[in-house]
Protein backbone atom coordinates (compact mmCIF):
# COMPACT_ATOMS: atom_id res chain seq x y z
CA UNK A 1 0.00 0.00 0.00
CA UNK A 2 1.57 3.31 -1.04
CA UNK A 3 1.52 6.53 0.97
CA UNK A 4 -1.23 8.13 -1.12
CA UNK A 5 -3.54 5.16 -0.57
CA UNK A 6 -2.78 5.10 3.15
CA UNK A 7 -3.50 8.84 3.36
CA UNK A 8 -6.86 8.52 1.66
CA UNK A 9 -7.86 5.65 3.96
CA UNK A 10 -6.56 7.57 6.96
CA UNK A 11 -9.08 10.31 6.17
CA UNK A 12 -11.87 7.82 6.85
CA UNK A 13 -10.28 6.81 10.15
CA UNK A 14 -9.93 10.45 11.25
CA UNK A 15 -13.39 11.57 10.08
CA UNK A 16 -15.41 10.78 13.24
CA UNK A 17 -12.95 12.70 15.41
CA UNK A 18 -12.82 16.10 13.73
CA UNK A 19 -15.53 18.71 13.27
CA UNK A 20 -13.59 20.40 10.47
CA UNK A 21 -14.49 18.27 7.45
CA UNK A 22 -13.09 20.85 5.03
CA UNK A 23 -9.68 20.74 6.67
CA UNK A 24 -9.90 16.94 6.68
CA UNK A 25 -10.48 16.85 2.93
CA UNK A 26 -7.36 18.92 2.34
CA UNK A 27 -4.95 17.14 4.69
CA UNK A 28 -1.37 16.54 3.67
CA UNK A 29 1.60 14.91 5.39
CA UNK A 30 2.27 18.05 7.47
CA UNK A 31 -1.27 18.33 8.91
CA UNK A 32 -1.14 18.20 12.73
CA UNK A 33 -3.95 16.14 14.25
CA UNK A 34 -4.41 18.31 17.32
CA UNK A 35 -3.42 21.78 16.11
CA UNK A 36 -4.90 21.68 12.61
CA UNK A 37 -7.72 19.15 12.78
CA UNK A 38 -8.57 20.20 16.38
CA UNK A 39 -8.87 16.58 17.47
CA UNK A 40 -9.22 16.12 21.22
CA UNK A 41 -5.97 14.62 22.45
CA UNK A 42 -7.88 11.90 24.34
CA UNK A 43 -9.26 10.72 20.98
CA UNK A 44 -5.77 9.87 19.65
CA UNK A 45 -6.24 6.58 21.49
CA UNK A 46 -9.44 5.91 19.56
CA UNK A 47 -7.74 6.77 16.26
CA UNK A 48 -5.01 4.24 17.01
CA UNK A 49 -7.59 1.57 17.89
CA UNK A 50 -9.50 2.30 14.67
CA UNK A 51 -6.30 2.31 12.59
CA UNK A 52 -5.29 -1.03 14.07
CA UNK A 53 -8.57 -2.53 13.00
CA UNK A 54 -8.67 -0.75 9.62
CA UNK A 55 -5.18 -1.96 8.57
CA UNK A 56 -5.14 -5.14 10.66
CA UNK A 57 -1.93 -4.13 12.42
CA UNK A 58 -0.77 -3.62 16.00
CA UNK A 59 0.54 -0.26 17.05
CA UNK A 60 2.61 -0.37 20.24
CA UNK A 61 2.89 2.43 22.82
CA UNK A 62 6.18 3.77 21.49
CA UNK A 63 4.91 3.96 17.92
CA UNK A 64 1.59 5.49 19.04
CA UNK A 65 3.37 8.38 20.73
CA UNK A 66 4.81 9.44 17.38
CA UNK A 67 1.42 9.67 15.66
CA UNK A 68 0.76 13.38 16.06
CA UNK A 69 0.71 14.43 12.42
CA UNK A 70 -0.50 12.81 9.20
CA UNK A 71 3.01 12.09 7.91
CA UNK A 72 3.98 10.31 11.14
CA UNK A 73 0.79 8.27 11.04
CA UNK A 74 1.55 7.17 7.49
CA UNK A 75 5.15 6.31 8.51
CA UNK A 76 3.96 4.06 11.33
CA UNK A 77 1.17 2.41 9.36
CA UNK A 78 3.34 1.79 6.35
CA UNK A 79 6.13 0.39 8.56
CA UNK A 80 3.70 -2.04 10.21
CA UNK A 81 2.17 -3.04 6.86
CA UNK A 82 5.56 -3.58 5.22
CA UNK A 83 7.89 -4.50 8.06
CA UNK A 84 10.82 -5.37 5.78
CA UNK A 85 10.86 -2.08 3.85
CA UNK B 1 -29.74 36.75 52.45
CA UNK B 2 -32.52 35.06 50.55
CA UNK B 3 -33.43 35.30 46.87
CA UNK B 4 -36.57 34.29 45.03
CA UNK B 5 -36.09 31.41 42.60
CA UNK B 6 -38.05 31.13 39.38
CA UNK B 7 -38.36 28.50 36.66
CA UNK B 8 -37.52 29.87 33.21
CA UNK B 9 -36.97 26.76 31.12
CA UNK B 10 -38.38 23.23 30.86
CA UNK B 11 -37.22 20.11 29.06
CA UNK B 12 -38.53 16.56 29.13
CA UNK B 13 -37.89 13.13 27.67
CA UNK B 14 -40.87 11.11 28.85
CA UNK B 15 -42.30 7.73 27.85
CA UNK B 16 -45.46 9.55 26.74
CA UNK B 17 -43.82 12.51 25.02
CA UNK B 18 -40.41 13.85 24.08
CA UNK B 19 -40.31 17.65 24.23
CA UNK B 20 -42.73 19.96 26.05
CA UNK B 21 -45.49 20.25 23.38
CA UNK B 22 -45.90 16.47 23.01
CA UNK B 23 -45.65 15.89 26.75
CA UNK B 24 -48.21 18.59 27.53
CA UNK B 25 -50.59 17.07 25.01
CA UNK B 26 -50.06 13.61 26.53
CA UNK B 27 -50.72 14.64 30.13
CA UNK B 28 -53.75 16.72 29.13
CA UNK B 29 -55.24 13.77 27.29
CA UNK B 30 -54.20 10.96 29.62
CA UNK B 31 -51.97 9.24 27.07
CA UNK B 32 -50.07 6.23 28.39
CA UNK B 33 -46.44 5.66 27.48
CA UNK B 34 -46.35 2.07 28.75
CA UNK B 35 -45.56 -0.64 26.20
CA UNK B 36 -45.11 -4.40 26.08
CA UNK B 37 -41.38 -5.20 25.79
CA UNK B 38 -40.85 -8.52 23.93
CA UNK B 39 -37.28 -8.75 25.27
CA UNK B 40 -38.66 -8.93 28.81
CA UNK B 41 -40.84 -11.89 27.90
CA UNK B 42 -37.76 -13.59 26.48
CA UNK B 43 -35.86 -12.84 29.70
CA UNK B 44 -38.66 -14.47 31.72
CA UNK B 45 -39.35 -11.33 33.71
CA UNK B 46 -42.62 -11.33 35.63
CA UNK B 47 -43.21 -7.76 34.52
CA UNK B 48 -43.02 -7.41 30.74
CA UNK B 49 -44.13 -3.81 30.32
CA UNK B 50 -42.20 -0.57 30.70
CA UNK B 51 -42.22 3.12 29.88
CA UNK B 52 -39.61 3.94 27.27
CA UNK B 53 -39.32 7.32 25.58
CA UNK B 54 -39.48 7.52 21.82
CA UNK B 55 -35.86 8.61 21.61
CA UNK B 56 -33.57 8.38 18.58
CA UNK B 57 -29.87 9.23 18.71
CA UNK B 58 -30.44 11.59 15.81
CA UNK B 59 -32.40 13.87 18.15
CA UNK B 60 -29.05 14.89 19.66
CA UNK B 61 -27.53 15.85 16.33
CA UNK B 62 -27.82 19.60 16.81
CA UNK B 63 -27.32 19.41 20.57
CA UNK B 64 -23.75 18.15 20.92
CA UNK B 65 -20.88 18.08 18.45
CA UNK B 66 -20.70 15.27 15.92
CA UNK B 67 -17.46 14.05 17.44
CA UNK B 68 -19.07 13.95 20.88
CA UNK B 69 -22.16 12.14 19.57
CA UNK B 70 -19.93 9.59 17.84
CA UNK B 71 -19.10 7.08 20.56
CA UNK B 72 -21.84 8.17 22.96
CA UNK B 73 -23.67 4.99 23.97
CA UNK B 74 -25.12 5.80 27.39
CA UNK B 75 -28.86 6.33 27.07
CA UNK B 76 -29.28 7.87 30.52
CA UNK B 77 -26.73 10.49 29.55
CA UNK B 78 -28.42 10.99 26.19
CA UNK B 79 -31.87 11.56 27.76
CA UNK B 80 -30.34 13.99 30.23
CA UNK B 81 -28.54 15.99 27.55
CA UNK B 82 -31.74 16.27 25.52
CA UNK B 83 -33.89 17.41 28.46
CA UNK B 84 -31.28 19.80 29.90
CA UNK B 85 -30.42 21.46 26.60
CA UNK B 86 -34.11 21.76 25.68
CA UNK B 87 -34.69 23.52 29.01
CA UNK B 88 -31.68 25.76 28.37
CA UNK B 89 -32.96 26.76 24.91
CA UNK B 90 -36.51 27.11 26.25
CA UNK B 91 -35.10 29.67 28.68
CA UNK B 92 -33.87 31.67 25.68
CA UNK B 93 -30.20 30.70 25.69
CA UNK B 94 -27.96 29.60 22.82
CA UNK B 95 -26.43 26.16 23.43
CA UNK B 96 -22.87 27.23 22.78
CA UNK B 97 -21.06 30.30 24.07
CA UNK B 98 -17.33 30.89 23.93
CA UNK B 99 -17.01 31.97 27.59
CA UNK B 100 -17.47 30.13 30.88
CA UNK B 101 -20.69 31.06 32.71
CA UNK B 102 -19.38 31.38 36.26
CA UNK B 103 -22.78 32.33 37.72
CA UNK B 104 -24.51 29.19 36.34
CA UNK B 105 -24.18 25.65 37.72
CA UNK B 106 -25.78 22.25 37.32
CA UNK B 107 -27.25 19.65 39.67
CA UNK B 108 -28.30 16.65 37.63
CA UNK B 109 -29.11 13.31 39.19
CA UNK B 110 -28.95 9.68 38.16
CA UNK B 111 -29.13 6.33 39.90
CA UNK B 112 -26.77 3.95 38.10
CA UNK B 113 -24.20 4.64 35.43
CA UNK B 114 -25.15 3.06 32.14
CA UNK B 115 -24.80 -0.70 32.53
CA UNK B 116 -24.86 -1.26 28.75
CA UNK B 117 -21.63 0.73 28.59
CA UNK B 118 -20.30 -1.02 31.69
CA UNK B 119 -21.15 -4.37 30.10
CA UNK B 120 -19.06 -3.53 27.04
CA UNK B 121 -16.16 -2.68 29.31
CA UNK B 122 -16.57 -5.88 31.32
CA UNK B 123 -16.74 -8.04 28.19
CA UNK B 124 -13.64 -6.45 26.64
CA UNK B 125 -11.57 -6.53 29.80
CA UNK B 126 -12.48 -10.15 30.57
CA UNK B 127 -11.49 -11.07 27.00
CA UNK B 128 -8.08 -9.45 27.70
CA UNK B 129 -8.88 -6.70 25.19
CA UNK B 130 -8.83 -3.67 27.49
CA UNK B 131 -6.57 -2.03 24.92
CA UNK B 132 -9.59 -1.73 22.62
CA UNK B 133 -11.84 0.10 25.06
CA UNK B 134 -10.88 3.55 23.81
CA UNK B 135 -11.29 6.95 25.37
CA UNK B 136 -15.06 7.15 25.72
CA UNK B 137 -15.79 4.51 28.34
CA UNK B 138 -14.73 6.24 31.55
CA UNK B 139 -16.71 9.42 30.88
CA UNK B 140 -19.86 7.35 30.37
CA UNK B 141 -19.57 4.97 33.30
CA UNK B 142 -18.70 7.62 35.85
CA UNK B 143 -21.81 8.73 37.73
CA UNK B 144 -21.00 12.35 36.94
CA UNK B 145 -20.97 11.61 33.19
CA UNK B 146 -24.34 13.29 32.82
CA UNK B 147 -23.26 16.55 34.52
CA UNK B 148 -19.94 16.49 32.65
CA UNK B 149 -21.70 16.38 29.28
CA UNK B 150 -24.28 19.05 30.15
CA UNK B 151 -21.96 21.52 31.84
CA UNK B 152 -19.26 21.06 29.22
CA UNK B 153 -21.60 21.75 26.35
CA UNK B 154 -23.13 24.81 27.99
CA UNK B 155 -19.90 26.12 29.51
CA UNK B 156 -21.24 26.16 33.08
CA UNK B 157 -18.74 27.29 35.70
CA UNK B 158 -20.59 27.26 39.04
CA UNK B 159 -21.29 24.16 41.16
CA UNK B 160 -21.48 21.01 39.02
CA UNK B 161 -22.99 18.19 41.08
CA UNK B 162 -24.33 14.74 40.25
CA UNK B 163 -26.76 13.79 43.00
CA UNK B 164 -28.24 10.40 43.75
CA UNK B 165 -31.05 9.64 46.19
CA UNK B 166 -32.87 6.72 44.55
CA UNK B 167 -36.44 7.68 43.62
CA UNK B 168 -36.08 11.04 45.40
CA UNK B 169 -33.20 12.06 43.11
CA UNK B 170 -35.11 14.33 40.74
CA UNK B 171 -36.90 16.45 43.32
CA UNK B 172 -33.70 16.57 45.34
CA UNK B 173 -31.73 17.93 42.35
CA UNK B 174 -34.27 20.71 41.86
CA UNK B 175 -34.25 21.46 45.58
CA UNK B 176 -30.44 21.67 45.67
CA UNK B 177 -30.34 24.08 42.74
CA UNK B 178 -33.07 26.15 44.39
CA UNK B 179 -31.06 26.39 47.62
CA UNK B 180 -27.88 27.51 45.87
CA UNK B 181 -29.75 30.37 44.21
CA UNK B 182 -31.83 31.21 47.27
CA UNK B 183 -28.71 31.62 49.40
CA UNK B 184 -26.79 33.57 46.76
CA UNK B 185 -24.27 30.92 45.75
CA UNK B 186 -25.39 30.87 42.12
CA UNK B 187 -27.57 33.01 39.86
CA UNK B 188 -28.79 30.24 37.64
CA UNK B 189 -28.84 26.41 37.83
CA UNK B 190 -29.65 23.75 35.27
CA UNK B 191 -31.30 21.01 37.35
CA UNK B 192 -33.00 17.69 36.76
CA UNK B 193 -32.33 14.00 36.51
CA UNK B 194 -32.33 11.09 34.13
CA UNK B 195 -32.83 7.35 34.21
CA UNK B 196 -32.30 4.57 31.73
CA UNK B 197 -33.72 1.34 33.12
CA UNK B 198 -31.73 -1.36 31.38
CA UNK B 199 -32.46 -5.09 31.67
CA UNK B 200 -30.15 -5.53 34.68
CA UNK B 201 -31.72 -2.81 36.80
CA UNK B 202 -35.16 -4.01 35.69
CA UNK B 203 -34.27 -7.58 36.66
CA UNK B 204 -33.30 -6.49 40.15
CA UNK B 205 -36.68 -4.88 40.76
CA UNK B 206 -38.49 -7.78 39.09
CA UNK B 207 -36.85 -10.17 41.54
CA UNK B 208 -38.07 -8.04 44.47
CA UNK B 209 -41.65 -8.76 43.31
CA UNK B 210 -42.55 -5.09 43.43
CA UNK B 211 -43.42 -4.77 39.73
CA UNK B 212 -46.75 -5.02 37.94
CA UNK B 213 -47.23 -8.50 36.46
CA UNK B 214 -50.95 -9.00 35.77
CA UNK B 215 -51.31 -6.54 32.92
CA UNK B 216 -48.61 -7.70 30.50
CA UNK B 217 -51.29 -8.12 27.82
CA UNK B 218 -52.76 -4.66 28.52
CA UNK B 219 -49.72 -2.40 28.90
CA UNK B 220 -51.68 0.87 28.97
CA UNK B 221 -53.55 -0.35 32.05
CA UNK B 222 -50.55 -1.77 33.89
CA UNK B 223 -49.70 1.26 36.03
CA UNK B 224 -52.57 1.74 38.49
CA UNK B 225 -51.62 3.99 41.41
CA UNK B 226 -54.14 4.19 44.28
CA UNK B 227 -56.37 1.49 42.82
CA UNK B 228 -57.50 -1.70 44.50
CA UNK B 229 -56.03 -3.66 41.60
CA UNK B 230 -52.63 -1.94 41.88
CA UNK B 231 -50.17 -4.80 41.82
CA UNK B 232 -46.77 -3.17 41.65
CA UNK B 233 -45.06 -0.44 39.71
CA UNK B 234 -44.06 -0.26 36.05
CA UNK B 235 -40.46 0.89 35.50
CA UNK B 236 -39.95 3.86 33.21
CA UNK B 237 -37.04 5.71 31.65
CA UNK B 238 -36.51 9.33 30.70
CA UNK B 239 -35.35 12.69 31.96
CA UNK B 240 -36.73 16.01 33.11
CA UNK B 241 -34.96 19.35 33.46
CA UNK B 242 -35.49 22.91 34.67
CA UNK B 243 -33.58 26.12 34.33
CA UNK B 244 -33.85 27.84 37.72
CA UNK B 245 -32.90 31.50 38.07
CA UNK B 246 -32.57 34.17 40.66
CA UNK B 247 -35.66 36.32 40.08
CA UNK B 248 -33.71 39.58 39.56
CA UNK B 249 -31.30 37.85 37.19
CA UNK B 250 -34.24 36.48 35.19
CA UNK B 251 -36.04 39.83 35.08
CA UNK B 252 -32.89 41.67 33.99
CA UNK B 253 -32.51 39.46 30.95
CA UNK B 254 -36.24 39.59 30.20
CA UNK B 255 -36.77 35.86 30.68
CA UNK B 256 -40.21 34.24 30.46
CA UNK B 257 -41.15 32.91 33.89
CA UNK B 258 -43.14 29.67 34.13
CA UNK B 259 -43.49 29.46 37.91
CA UNK B 260 -41.67 29.99 41.19
CA UNK B 261 -40.08 27.45 43.50
CA UNK B 262 -41.34 28.68 46.87
CA UNK B 263 -39.65 26.11 49.06
CA UNK B 264 -38.69 22.55 49.66
CA UNK B 265 -36.87 20.05 51.78
CA UNK B 266 -34.88 16.88 51.52
CA UNK B 267 -34.36 14.60 54.52
CA UNK B 268 -34.39 11.04 55.75
CA UNK B 269 -36.31 9.13 58.37
CA UNK B 270 -32.99 7.58 59.35
CA UNK B 271 -34.40 4.08 58.81
CA UNK B 272 -35.98 4.30 62.27
CA UNK B 273 -39.64 4.27 63.41
CA UNK B 274 -40.79 1.94 60.65
CA UNK B 275 -38.37 3.29 58.07
CA UNK B 276 -36.12 0.68 56.44
CA UNK B 277 -33.91 0.38 53.38
CA UNK B 278 -37.04 0.01 51.25
CA UNK B 279 -39.87 1.53 53.32
CA UNK B 280 -40.29 5.17 54.34
CA UNK B 281 -40.69 6.24 57.92
CA UNK B 282 -43.88 8.27 58.24
CA UNK B 283 -42.16 10.61 60.68
CA UNK B 284 -39.51 11.46 58.05
CA UNK B 285 -42.05 11.93 55.26
CA UNK B 286 -44.33 14.15 57.35
CA UNK B 287 -41.40 16.23 58.54
CA UNK B 288 -40.14 16.67 54.95
CA UNK B 289 -43.55 17.89 53.72
CA UNK B 290 -44.02 20.21 56.71
CA UNK B 291 -40.50 21.65 56.38
CA UNK B 292 -41.22 22.39 52.71
CA UNK B 293 -44.40 24.26 53.59
CA UNK B 294 -42.57 26.25 56.26
CA UNK B 295 -39.68 27.00 53.88
CA UNK B 296 -42.21 28.23 51.30
CA UNK B 297 -43.87 30.49 53.86
CA UNK B 298 -47.33 29.23 52.96
CA UNK B 299 -50.05 27.38 54.82
CA UNK B 300 -51.03 23.78 54.04
CA UNK B 301 -54.44 25.17 53.12
CA UNK B 302 -52.86 26.98 50.14
CA UNK B 303 -51.98 23.74 48.34
CA UNK B 304 -54.24 23.11 45.35
CA UNK B 305 -52.67 19.92 44.07
CA UNK B 306 -50.53 17.14 45.49
CA UNK B 307 -48.34 15.51 42.87
CA UNK B 308 -47.63 12.34 44.76
CA UNK B 309 -44.95 9.70 44.62
CA UNK B 310 -47.75 7.07 44.40
CA UNK B 311 -46.10 4.21 42.54
CA UNK B 312 -48.98 1.67 42.52
CA UNK B 313 -47.76 -0.53 45.36
CA UNK B 314 -49.23 -1.16 48.80
CA UNK B 315 -47.27 1.92 49.94
CA UNK B 316 -49.79 4.25 48.22
CA UNK B 317 -52.19 4.08 51.14
CA UNK B 318 -49.47 4.87 53.66
CA UNK B 319 -48.34 7.78 51.50
CA UNK B 320 -51.83 9.29 51.40
CA UNK B 321 -52.10 8.79 55.16
CA UNK B 322 -48.80 10.68 55.54
CA UNK B 323 -50.04 13.54 53.35
CA UNK B 324 -53.25 13.89 55.39
CA UNK B 325 -51.21 13.93 58.61
CA UNK B 326 -48.65 16.39 57.23
CA UNK B 327 -51.23 18.80 55.75
CA UNK B 328 -53.83 18.26 58.48
CA UNK B 329 -56.39 18.14 55.69
CA UNK B 330 -58.75 15.28 55.00
CA UNK B 331 -61.82 14.26 53.01
CA UNK B 332 -63.40 17.00 50.89
CA UNK B 333 -60.93 19.47 52.40
CA UNK B 334 -58.01 17.51 50.93
CA UNK B 335 -56.31 18.94 47.81
CA UNK B 336 -56.53 17.26 44.41
CA UNK B 337 -54.09 14.36 44.14
CA UNK B 338 -52.60 12.85 41.02
CA UNK B 339 -49.85 10.47 40.02
CA UNK B 340 -48.18 10.87 36.66
CA UNK B 341 -46.95 7.31 37.11
CA UNK B 342 -50.38 6.14 35.94
CA UNK B 343 -49.28 7.26 32.45
CA UNK B 344 -45.51 6.83 32.38
CA UNK B 345 -44.71 4.35 35.13
CA UNK B 346 -42.07 4.94 37.75
CA UNK B 347 -39.04 6.59 36.19
CA UNK B 348 -36.96 6.03 39.37
CA UNK B 349 -34.35 8.78 39.60
CA UNK B 350 -36.02 10.65 36.73
CA UNK B 351 -39.48 10.42 38.35
CA UNK B 352 -39.16 13.62 40.38
CA UNK B 353 -37.91 15.78 37.55
CA UNK B 354 -40.42 14.56 34.94
CA UNK B 355 -43.27 14.86 37.45
CA UNK B 356 -42.07 18.33 38.46
CA UNK B 357 -42.16 19.39 34.79
CA UNK B 358 -45.77 18.13 34.73
CA UNK B 359 -46.48 20.10 37.93
CA UNK B 360 -45.24 23.32 36.33
CA UNK B 361 -47.30 22.71 33.19
CA UNK B 362 -50.42 22.13 35.33
CA UNK B 363 -49.77 25.46 37.09
CA UNK B 364 -49.14 27.28 33.82
CA UNK B 365 -52.16 25.83 32.00
CA UNK B 366 -54.49 25.55 35.02
CA UNK B 367 -55.42 21.90 35.07
CA UNK B 368 -54.91 18.74 37.09
CA UNK B 369 -54.10 15.76 34.87
CA UNK B 370 -56.09 12.56 35.20
CA UNK B 371 -55.12 9.53 37.21
CA UNK B 372 -55.63 7.11 34.36
CA UNK B 373 -56.57 3.50 35.19
CA UNK B 374 -58.18 4.55 38.48
CA UNK B 375 -61.32 2.52 37.80
CA UNK B 376 -61.34 0.91 41.22
CA UNK B 377 -59.91 3.37 43.75
CA UNK B 378 -58.78 1.83 47.02
CA UNK B 379 -61.62 2.60 49.48
CA UNK B 380 -59.14 3.23 52.29
CA UNK B 381 -57.51 5.93 50.15
CA UNK B 382 -60.89 7.38 49.16
CA UNK B 383 -61.81 7.62 52.85
CA UNK B 384 -58.81 9.88 53.37
CA UNK B 385 -58.98 12.02 50.23
CA UNK B 386 -62.72 12.26 49.72
CA UNK B 387 -64.36 11.10 46.50
CA UNK B 388 -63.82 14.27 44.49
CA UNK B 389 -60.09 14.77 44.87
CA UNK B 390 -58.81 11.90 42.76
CA UNK B 391 -59.44 13.08 39.19
CA UNK B 392 -59.99 10.32 36.64
CA UNK B 393 -60.35 12.83 33.84
CA UNK B 394 -58.57 16.15 33.41
CA UNK B 395 -59.86 18.83 35.80
CA UNK B 396 -59.74 22.40 34.51
CA UNK B 397 -59.24 24.55 37.55
CA UNK B 398 -56.94 27.33 38.65
CA UNK B 399 -53.84 25.67 40.08
CA UNK B 400 -51.71 28.09 42.08
CA UNK B 401 -49.67 25.89 44.39
CA UNK B 402 -48.46 22.31 43.89
CA UNK B 403 -46.71 20.13 46.45
CA UNK B 404 -44.47 17.62 44.64
CA UNK B 405 -42.80 14.88 46.65
CA UNK B 406 -40.83 11.71 46.04
CA UNK B 407 -39.58 9.05 48.44
CA UNK B 408 -36.74 6.65 47.81
CA UNK B 409 -34.86 3.56 48.95
CA UNK B 410 -32.69 4.36 51.93
CA UNK B 411 -35.65 6.19 53.54
CA UNK B 412 -34.84 9.44 51.73
CA UNK B 413 -37.47 12.07 50.99
CA UNK B 414 -37.65 15.20 48.87
CA UNK B 415 -40.47 17.71 48.54
CA UNK B 416 -40.96 20.91 46.56
CA UNK B 417 -43.56 23.66 46.78
CA UNK B 418 -44.05 25.21 43.33
CA UNK B 419 -46.39 28.14 42.73
CA UNK B 420 -47.55 30.57 40.09
CA UNK B 421 -45.20 33.50 39.83
CA UNK B 422 -46.84 36.58 41.30
CA UNK B 423 -44.78 39.78 41.10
Amino acid sequence: MDRTTILSELKKVLAPYTEDKEMLNGINENTDLIKDLKINSANLVDIIIDAESQYNIEIDFDAAEKMYNVGNCIDIISEKLNPTV
Amino acid sequence: MSNRVVITGLGVVSPNGVGIPDFLNAIQNGISGIQFIPEYEDLKFNCQVAGQPNFEWDQLRNYITETSLYGLKGKGIAYGIKAALDAWMDAGNPIYREETLWETGCVFGSSVADTDVIKTAITRVDARESKKLGSRVVEQIMNSGITAYISGRLGLGNKIINNSAACATGTQAIFMGYEYIKYGMAKRMVVGSSEYVDRYVFGGFDSMRVLSRKFNDRPGQASRPMSLSAGGFVPGSGAGAFVLEDLDFALRRGATIYAEVLGGSTNSGGQRNGGTMTAPSSAGVIRCIQESIADAGISAADIDLVSGHLTATIADKLEIQNWTDALKRKGDNFPLVNSLKSMIGHCLSAAGSIEAVAAVLQIKHNFAHANINLEDPNPEILALTGANNLPVTKVDREINVVAKANFGFGDVNSCLIISKYNN
